[in-house]
């Protein structure tokens, strides 16, 4: 078959990763996507779906399955609503509204990937930047303990490496400095990759702290596997940046030192502005785990691991973060929409989830569906449902629906749920 | 369900339409006020408003209430959350000490008779997620301003004396972010920020682009004009919060001379306050309200806001990325920033007012120095919340600008420094209530060109707050207890035709309105294309035909035509 023309196909927005690339298009006729990277395009591309909704494996209506999952919600004392990162605010808001009418416990996939990020942002507030700030200034861009070659693959190309903007014309002009403890792929792209060993980022960090203020003396000959002498010339390159970027990744949220590598790294970032501009950003996984944690913040001002077992949010990470819940035995349900914990949450966790009944909203099958007891399948936001979605850099995009489906959106399904709710509480 | 409300034996104070403490009925229908002839008075719910004050719904025309400033303040101070305004159950929970949920701020606007508030700064490229957040507070009608003072094509446009073009621009603007007005925040200044700078000065030179402040100031109010927006330039000045700028402001103030308009100023200068510092060190800082108020008094284009502190928590959060930077350091406290594509930038930390810090009493004392040198129908009142502080303070603000006796009480317990470096203490002048109603209602809806908000003239929308004071025998300048409580809580807030509040309790969730202009049948956006094309192409990180705010994603949008 021939090429389709580009200017046949149609944009749209990319909903997998936190870059939210909105140059990419798509072949309806094909179910083909184009630009996408790998990881798009594997998103964007003929997968095995829910078929129709069910309970306990048997199909039923949407309708049927919805009041069953309201029955749940109701029934229970403390349900755990859990995911998020990767539907659109819209039905976030439903949410997060369905959580605070039910008594039950918020919680997005923030609390086991970049929480710490928000922790950190608590105590020292956060110095950044949007990506296109990054493409159009930056001429000192380091990658801290993330990949984005494998992770978020045309970061580099869009906004963080080869992109070109306002000062920077060239690939040339920008530095490009990985901070790993392995060797990862992003590395090969980098003009210096440092190689640290694991669990000393934060150390390392309180070197160059101390560089960028002038206390050499402060520094021993060796931190973290990385030599003194190749501290200070990082030190110096970052000093000498007109406008650097920070983009920090698990690496740093998930190992040795957590919430307080990342405010160590804020504070490094803090000093650096007494000298020149420098930005911190965290590299955010899902398409809209940043929506996740936004959408609450509005509506009941926080963003993960809220409890409304009171009748209003309580904000508590180590009390009420899913996994703190689950492992505590502390939920007698659970609605997990748009995430898998059973494939990623430790054991003891799952283990408490096999227990509870547990309602599943998503486009596709995982191994969360294996334990639900109601399994409601939904469109897929960015081809089939229509939805705002946040860039990792906060950047608000109106994602596509282009293609008709039978299927409800993750809005439909959750705005009925509601509604049922309300009636049920004699809200209306 | 009533559709009419009989409003009986109210005591009238519409400054728009001249009426000051009269007896007299209104009368509610669809929303709107209407002629006794047009309601079944049978028909009609009958509110008796016997002794009690009537007027309009307050406006509150500059506030950071939507978007992505307030929000990462939410984020970044989970401490202000523990403040339990109301428990889950008809209505929505609501929280918050000074930064409010969206929820929490339009139930408590409603609870004081506010009926509308306008978000002050709207990142452009960030409307999306402004009117997501504008879309979630309940009861109030809203609006929000993009800020353009250092945008890259603003700032092409004046460089290269394009003045088509920048009127173009606004308009595309305009109707791409879904906003109301031209905001613009220390122009040139951001952009500078950006290589570590700012612009101090009216003619410092903006980094990469051959254009000054001055430049830009004047530019944008030509062009506003010429286009015919409902609302003038809405200008944070350069040099804020910096001893000795009162001067710069004044400076500024004097580039609209040569502009004027029949309806409205045509340069609205905002939260003065933080823009009135005279002397030349935080050691020796002194107040410059009186200077300030003495030109805005000698002209009739120029309209401000008070930007009053209150004592207490507050969180800075503005488009002014390089001052917050400052208060950073000044401070010590958390800051959060953000650079943002080619549009400006913004920045955020948290403050607190405290009474026996003299530079913070200096502040409160400036602002109030403002609001009571200033004629009141050139000053609105506000606190430029959450900057200056909570806006369910305003009663506060008026008790005070109303009681040189309240005043002198609370001079009693802020720092003596106050006597030296301001004038506070001498001020004889107590505002009236019909004053005072003008700077909360009819004048801020003149300024922003609102004909149909704050009064009570027929045709006006029925947006109405009955409060339990009696203009005719309340002694504003003695019982300024009675006259804060009373403004607290309404007895009554009436919106849309609706009763939404009664004594401080919720009645009804209601959603209102989200205005925004359209000026591009008065402008030639064709002009534009291709620089617009090249620009996205260039310079941002997303695709032109993926920016900007559909009229079909807002809740309840309303647009205006500009004629």
């Amino acid at each position: 078959m021939p090429e389709t023309k580009e200017e046949e196909l149609t944009n749209v927005i990319c909903t997998f990763c936190g870059s939210v690339c909105d140059d990419v298009l798509f072949d309806v006729e094909k179910y083909k996507g184009k630009k996408f990277c790998k990881l798009g395009s594997a998103k964007f591309s003929k997968k095995e779906r829910i078929k129709a909704p069910m309970i306990d494996g048997k199909e039923v209506s949407y309708e049927e399955a919805i009041e069953k999952a309201v029955e749940i919600l109701l029934n229970a004392k403390r349900p755990l609503l859990y995911g998020w990162a990767s539907t659109v605010n819209e039905a976030i808001r439903l949410g997060v509204i369905l959580t605070e009418k039910v008594g039950g416990v918020y919680d997005q996939c923030a609390s086991v990937c970049h929480a710490p990020g928000t922790l950190a942002l608590i105590e020292e507030g956060v110095p950044g930047g949007s990506l296109g700030e990054v493409k159009n200034r930056a001429d000192v861009v380091i990658f801290w303990g993330s990949n984005p070659m494998e992770a978020h693959p045309r970061h580099p190309v869009r906004y963080s490496v080869r992109a070109k903007g306002l000062l920077i014309k060239d690939r040339k002009d920008r530095k490009v400095v990985v901070v790993d403890v392995r060797k990862t792929k992003s590395a090969n792209m980098a003009d210096l990759f440092i190689q640290i060993k694991p669990g000393y980022d934060y150390p390392i960090i309180s070197a160059l702290r101390a560089l960028v203020k002038g206390e050499e003396d402060a520094v021993p000959d060796e931190v973290g596997g990385v030599s003194k002498q190749q501290l200070k010339e990082l030190a110096e390159l970052m000093k000498n940046a007109k406008y650097g970027a920070l983009l920090y990744g698990l690496g740093v949220t998930q190992s040795r030192g957590r919430d307080r590598n990342v405010e160590n790294a804020i504070k490094l970032i803090q000093l650096l502005n007494r000298h020149t501009r420098w930005i911190i950003w965290p590299m955010r996984g899902h398409y809209n785990v940043v929506g996740a944690g936004d959408v609450p913040a509005w509506e009941v001002g926080y963003t993960y691991a809220i409890d409304f077992s009171r009748g209003y949010p309580r904000f508590s990470p180590g009390e009420f973060a899913a996994n703190e819940v689950l492992q505590r035995g502390d939920c007698d349900a659970a609605l997990i929409i748009a995430s898998d914990p059973v494939a990623h949450f430790p054991k003891a966790s799952v283990a408490h989830l096999k227990k509870i009944p547990v309602i599943q909203i998503d486009p596709f099958p995982n191994m969360t569906t294996l334990i639900s007891k109601v399994v409601i399948p939904s469109a897929m936001a960015g081809l089939e449902a229509e939805g705002t979605a946040y860039r990792m850099d906060g950047i608000p995009f109106r994602v596509k629906k282009i293609i008709d489906t039978e299927y409800w959106s993750d809005e439909k399904i959750l705005e009925l749920m509601l509604e049922k709710v309300n009636e049920k509480l004699g809200l209306r | 369900m009533h559709h009419m409300l009989h409003i009986k034996n109210g005591i009238v104070v519409d400054p728009k339409n001249g009426i000051n403490a009269e007896k007299m009925d209104i009368f509610v229908k669809e929303g709107k006020i209407v002629e006794e002839s047009e309601v079944d008075v049978k028909e009609a719910k009958v509110i008796d408003a016997s002794n009690k004050l009537v007027v309009a719904g307050g406006f509150d025309m500059h506030a950071h209430i939507a978007g992505s400033k307030i929000n990462t303040g939410r984020e970044m101070r989970p401490e202000e959350m523990r403040t339990v305004r109301l428990i889950a159950g008809k209505f929505r929970a609501s929280i918050g000490r000074v930064l409010l949920t969206s929820p929490a701020i339009g139930y408590e606007y409603a609870k004081m008779g506010y009926t509308t508030a306008f978000e002050a700064a709207q990142p452009p490229v960030g409307a999306l997620h402004t009117h997501e957040e504008l879309d979630a507070i309940p009861m109030i009608d809203k609006a929000a301003l993009p800020v353009f003072g250092n945008w890259h094509f603003v700032l092409k446009y004046v460089a290269e004396k394009e003045w088509e073009k920048l009127r173009a621009f606004l308009a595309w603007a305009l109707e791409r972010t879904k906003g109301f007005g031209v905001k613009v925040v220390n122009p040139g200044g951001v952009e500078a920020w950006m290589y570590g700078g700012n612009c101090k000065s009216l003619d410092d030179e903006v980094p990469g682009f051959n254009v000054t402040p001055r430049e830009i100031i004047t530019g944008l109010i030509q062009e506003t004009e010429n286009l015919g927006l409902c609302h003038s330039v809405h200008l944070h000045c350069n040099n804020l919060g910096t001893p000795g700028n009162y001067q710069t402001t004044i400076e500024t103030m004097k580039l609209a001379s040569k502009f004027s308009n029949d309806k409205r100023q045509v340069l609205h200068v905002t939260h003065v306050q933080f823009n009135a510092y005279a002397g030349s060190s935080w050691r020796d800082v002194a107040s410059g309200a009186a200077e300030i108020a003495k030109y805005v008094n000698s002209v009739d284009n120029i309209t401000i806001d008070m930007g009053q502190p209150i004592f207490g928590h507050a969180t800075a959060m503005t488009g002014d990325a390089p001052f917050q930077f400052t208060l950073h350091k000044l401070t010590g406290s958390r800051w959060s920033n953000k650079d943002s594509e080619i549009e400006g930038g913004a920045g955020i930390v948290p403050i607190a007012y405290l009474p026996k810090n003299p530079v913070h009493a200096l502040q409160w004392a400036i602002g109030l120095e403002l609001g009571l040198l200033i004629d009141s129908d050139r000053v609105v009142l506000s606190t430029d919340y959450p900057n200056g502080g909570p806006f369910t303070e305003y009663p506060y603000v008026m008790a005070m600008l109303m009681s040189k006796k309240m005043r002198e009480k609370e001079l009693e317990r802020v720092s003596p420094y106050v006597q030296k470096a301001t004038g506070l203490a001498a001020i004889d002048n107590e505002k009236t209530l019909y004053e005072i109603i003008q700077m909360t209602r009819s004048l801020p809806a003149r300024v922003m060109g609102m004909d149909n908000k704050g009064h009570l003239g027929i045709g006006a929308d029925a947006d109405i707050a009955i409060y339990n004071l009696d203009p005719l025998s309340i002694d504003t300048a003695n019982d300024f207890e009675a006259v804060y409580k009373a403004f607290k809580t309404s007895a009554y807030t009436i919106k849309g035709g609706e009763i939404i509040a009664k004594d401080g309790e919720l009645v009804k969730e209601i959603w209102g309105r989200t205005f925004w202009v359209d000026a591009t049948s008065n402008a030639s956006i064709e002009a534009i294309d291709s620089d617009l094309n090249e620009m996205f192409e260039k310079y941002y990180s997303l695709q032109r035909q993926n920016y900007g705010v559909e009229e079909a994603w807002l809740r309840k949008p309303e647009r205006l035509v500009m004629g």
